[in-house]
């Protein structure tokens, strides 16, 4: 009688939807592949390792950030940081002891944007291009901001 | 380079539209033509999903900046890899030709 409760109530329920990883910029390469001799990459699989786990590594090992620091970057919970990030380190070992090639790409991710703010027009505008002159896209005025809250945007 | 600006109406004296998703019309704009064409918000209507749709309208014009009142959750991120430069005012009573004369002023 449970179990057909439990099957019941399961049929009925979605899997959790994961949530996106935020990333503060895409990977800067596609991947890499080994060099040297008796290496037959012909017949072995790729290592797919997805974009959030880049991060997770150049989060952690690259910029020294804490897992705790690392995740709220990410948009994540701790734990969940930590499962991501350990997956990756697999990858990568995995990846170098086989001598497969590395492949960066997938998951579910978007990119943090940064908004600022023109004094002049009272405008809020993102920089997507990463330029680093920043002048208003709307009235060129060099009067800009970073908007350091999103919140007191209401962009919502 | 192309602008989508979101209208109230028809004519370029119409004010923005302070929301994306549910915008009346876009005005699409070419700054070095200096050409113009108004598309009706087909999304408008829509019960949900809207700016993701108005995301993919715009994208397809082959806009890079948008100006409008404000940008949903789902749009943000979606612009944001998209590499379209959203641009939000909050004086609404600006009209597109305002929008257009600071936009021709830029270059």
């Amino acid at each position: 009688m449970f179990i057909i409760f439990v099957m019941h109530k399961c049929s009925k329920m979605r899997y959790r939807k994961r949530r996106h990883r935020k990333l503060l910029s895409p990977p800067v390469i596609k991947g890499f592949i080994p060099y040297g001799k008796n290496i037959n990459t012909e017949n072995q699989d790729l290592v797919s390792m997805l974009c959030e786990e880049y991060e997770a590594i150049k989060l952690c090992d690259y910029d020294m950030l804490t897992h705790l620091e690392a995740s709220a970057l990410m948009g994540v919970s701790r734990p969940t940081f930590t499962r991501i990030y350990s997956s990756a380190r697999q990858k990568i070992a995995l990846a170098i002891s086989e001598g497969r090639h590395l492949i960066i790409e997938g998951g579910k991710v978007y990119y943090d944007s940064q908004w600022f703010h023109c004094k002049d027009c009272d405008a809020f505008f993102t920089n997507p291009n990463d330029i680093v002159d920043i002048t208003c896209a709307l009235c060129a005025s060099s009067n800009v901001s970073k908007v350091q809250d999103e919140e007191s945007v209401s962009l919502k | 380079m192309k602008i989508a600006i979101t209208s109230t109406g028809t004519t370029l004296g119409s004010t923005i539209d302070p929301r994306f998703g549910r915008a009346a019309y876009f005005v699409i704009y070419d700054i070095e033509k200096k050409s113009f064409e108004i598309c009706p918000n087909t999304n408008k209507e829509a019960m949900e999903g809207a700016g993701p749709a108005s995301v993919q309208f715009v994208a397809e014009k082959g806009v890079e900046k948008i100006v409008s009142g404000e940008f949903g959750v789902k749009v943000k991120d979606l612009l944001d890899s998209l590499k379209i430069q959203m641009i939000a005012i909050k004086d609404h009573s600006k009209t597109v030709q305002e929008i257009i004369d600071m936009l021709n002023q830029n270059k």
